[in-house]
């Protein structure tokens, strides 16, 4: 039996909130009935909710198990490192992951996969990891595709986890995939939240899609692991407890069997980013309202002072006024800090998306009535090159 | 070199909007675009052609109406446009529409280098383009932002890092996905746009790949969509207006007191 969807047109009102309420654009009214396009339905029930007189209706198919999902048993994080330090995103993944754990009441691991890097496992462990598997080999001390996805998918189908999260950095994001394409597996991207159902013991994964104008939960119902991803500062950091107990397991590597096709030459770091702007906590980021590129002075000495990194909006990267490393939004980078400041920035939709979980948002800006000013926890109104300078003294004048 | 590359068509984003009444998403007058990255992915295989030769394929999978975007991508220089297409593939989640199109992809037997935006702006998952690459057993890189040099056997690329970028080379054929700082990408020209009126589409369904139709569609998705909801909107806060001088020290006296500073 296949999906099937059923409009009763003897009830359907032609009122159109399944139509609204569709997240895929399948069902619409025509003539006065709902149609649904079976080339665009998900199954995914939106409509059903939402149809006041009860017209729509859905079977969905039943599927049997695509494994034996009793046999997978385990919550994994996998512990990212570059250039020999742990992303902080891993210890919000292990934060998360130990809260999965103890629902599941099962052990929470951390994968370790690098050069050098073996006195780190304690750090893990420390932050509440209870194993910790180890590779640790000269040939993995640089991020390349095909080794770490064959080791990983290789201790995946030994070991046999029920979730494994990664950090949605550019190397878990691509190496994920890979993983998650090796084995048969569901990957989703970008989780902002993650729930156990004890029954199913299925993860329900809640991502924003279209740009963060709707958001969906999904779930890998019939295959494991259940992979997922989480940007930086979507879950507080695990606290490290001095001394805590775990086991290391340490793996070594068949250099035989490992395929590596690509041949890292060499690293080159961006100069100009002190900061990383995906995992900081405060941003200050200029737009075309700074009006010249000599604006980014001002936004950086804000952002010195503060700690902070300097972003900026697309307008201002497409001027040429700073580098696209700094870009925010959708075609740049996403970011969540803990305070966000917007200067010169109007706020157009695929800015907004790359920044609107940020915890608080502080706009600067002439235009009193821009998206920006209407969203930020506080707008501030007014030219920026007289008030940033004000604010830069003030916080001087707190911090004596 | 035959030098392919994926795209996909996404809603124009400009005109997504949340109906302030009911909550949900507006789809009224919403077109349908080449995904953004996937623009700087079609200049870079045309820039690789004219450097070393040979021709570009542009490949999508989608609903008849996909082919719109496969016109616009030979009127920006690619020369032969294929159409994955079939009721068996519609619902695909990312494992199930990478499945499709690398089954399409295996039945290019000469291929070289495969382009591919980093993500798409709809679904924003950045995972096809690897994962096709990992079905068709060749390496790729992700967030390419330069290519610096290439040969008929060899590629040497810029992967962008959070913390700078990574000098990789990988042999051909692989796949690259790329990110905004690669090009600018070019406007059609009058014999492009010919060209692309003129295009035949290639259109291939489940059969002619030989897809097992287990693994394609929703059916053969490892993820479902369980629920779809409208999160809640930020409403604007507090807003100060005055003389630079006291409008800062308000702010800053708002963060100091709650610790945000």
């Amino acid at each position: 039996m296949a999906n099937k969807i059923n409009i009763d047109l003897d009830k359907c009102v032609g009122c159109g909130a399944c139509e609204s309420a569709c997240p895929f654009g399948a069902i619409s009214v025509k003539d006065g009935k709902a149609v649904v396009d079976g080339e665009k339905c998900r199954f995914c029930g939106s409509c059903v909710e939402a149809c006041p007189v009860k017209a729509i209706s859905m079977q969905k198919e039943e599927v049997q198990d695509a494994v034996d999902k009793s046999l997978y048993k385990g919550v994994w994080v996998y512990a990212e490192q570059r250039h020999g330090e742990i992303s902080s995103v891993v210890y919000e993944l292990l934060n998360k992951g130990s809260e999965l754990a103890k629902t599941l009441n099962v052990p929470l691991s951390a994968i370790l996969i690098g050069s050098n890097i073996s006195a780190k496992a304690q750090d893990l462990i420390n932050r509440g990891a209870d194993k910790v598997y180890v590779y640790d080999d000269p040939i993995l001390a640089e991020f390349q595709d095909d080794p770490y996805s064959c080791i990983l998918a290789d201790l995946i189908k030994e070991e046999k986890p029920e979730i494994v999260l990664m950090g949605a950095t550019n190397i878990g994001r691509s190496f994920a995939s890979r993983v998650a394409a090796k084995i048969y597996t569901g990957l989703t991207a970008d989780c902002t939240a993650l729930e156990v159902d004890l029954e199913t013991r299925n993860l329900m994964q809640t991502r924003p899609a279209f740009g963060g104008n709707i958001m969906a939960t999904i779930l890998t119902p019939r295959h494991r692991p259940q992979m997922a991803t989480v940007r930086h500062k979507v879950f507080k950091e695990a606290k490290a407890q001095e001394g805590r107990t775990g086991e290391v397991i340490n793996k070594t590597i068949d250099a035989q069997k490992i395929i590596n096709r690509t041949k890292f030459i060499g690293f080159f770091k961006d100069q100009t980013a002190d900061v990383n702007i995906s995992d900081a906590d405060i941003i200050v980021s200029g737009g075309r309202g700074l009006g010249n590129p000599e604006g980014f002075k001002l936004i950086k000495e804000l952002a010195d002072l503060l700690g902070g990194a300097v972003g900026a909006s697309r307008a201002a990267v497409d001027s040429d006024w700073i580098a696209y490393s700094h870009q925010v939004g959708q075609t740049g980078r996403t970011v969540a800090p803990k305070i966000y400041i917007a200067c010169g920035i109007s706020g157009q939709i695929q800015h907004m998306v790359g920044m609107s979980s940020s915890d608080t948002i502080i706009a600067i800006n002439k235009d009193k009535d821009c998206p920006m000013m209407q969203t930020a926890t506080y707008s501030l109104v007014g030219d920026l090159y007289e008030i940033i300078p004000a604010i830069i003294k003030e916080i001087k004048n707190i911090k004596g | 070199m035959h030098i392919l590359v994926c795209i996909k068509q996404v809603p124009g984003t400009t005109n997504v909007q949340i109906d302030p009444e009911r909550g949900t998403l507006k789809r009224e007058g919403v077109e349908a675009i080449i995904n953004p990255f996937d623009e700087y992915a079609i200049e870079e295989a045309v820039r690789l052609k004219e450097k070393v030769g040979g021709k570009v394929t542009v490949i999508t999978m989608g609903p008849p109406q996909a082919e719109s975007a496969l016109r616009e991508a030979i009127s920006r220089g690619c020369d032969e446009a294929i159409l994955i297409g079939d009721r068996a593939f519609a619902g695909a989640d990312t494992w199930a529409t990478s499945y499709a199109i690398s089954t399409a992809i295996k039945t290019i037997p000469d291929f070289g280098v495969i382009f591919c935006g980093k993500q798409a702006t709809d679904g924003d998952t950045a995972q096809v383009g690897p994962s096709v690459a990992e079905m068709l057993n060749i390496p790729h890189v992700a967030y390419v932002r330069k290519i610096e040099e290439v040969t008929e056997n060899s590629i040497k690329v810029q992967r962008m890092m959070e913390d700078g970028y990574d000098l990789i080379e990988a042999p051909v054929p692989c796949l690259l996905t790329v990110v905004k700082e690669i090009n600018t990408p070019r406007i059609p020209s009058l014999k492009g746009k010919m060209a692309a009126k003129k295009a035949v589409i290639k259109q291939l369904n489940a059969a002619a790949i030989n897809a097992d139709t287990k693994k394609t569609g929703l059916a053969g998705s490892p993820t479902q969509v369980k629920k779809i909801f409208t999160p809640p909107q930020r409403t604007g806060g507090e807003k100060f207006e005055g003389e630079p001088q006291d409008i800062a020290a308000k702010l800053v006296k708002k963060l100091a007191e709650n610790s945000l500073i």
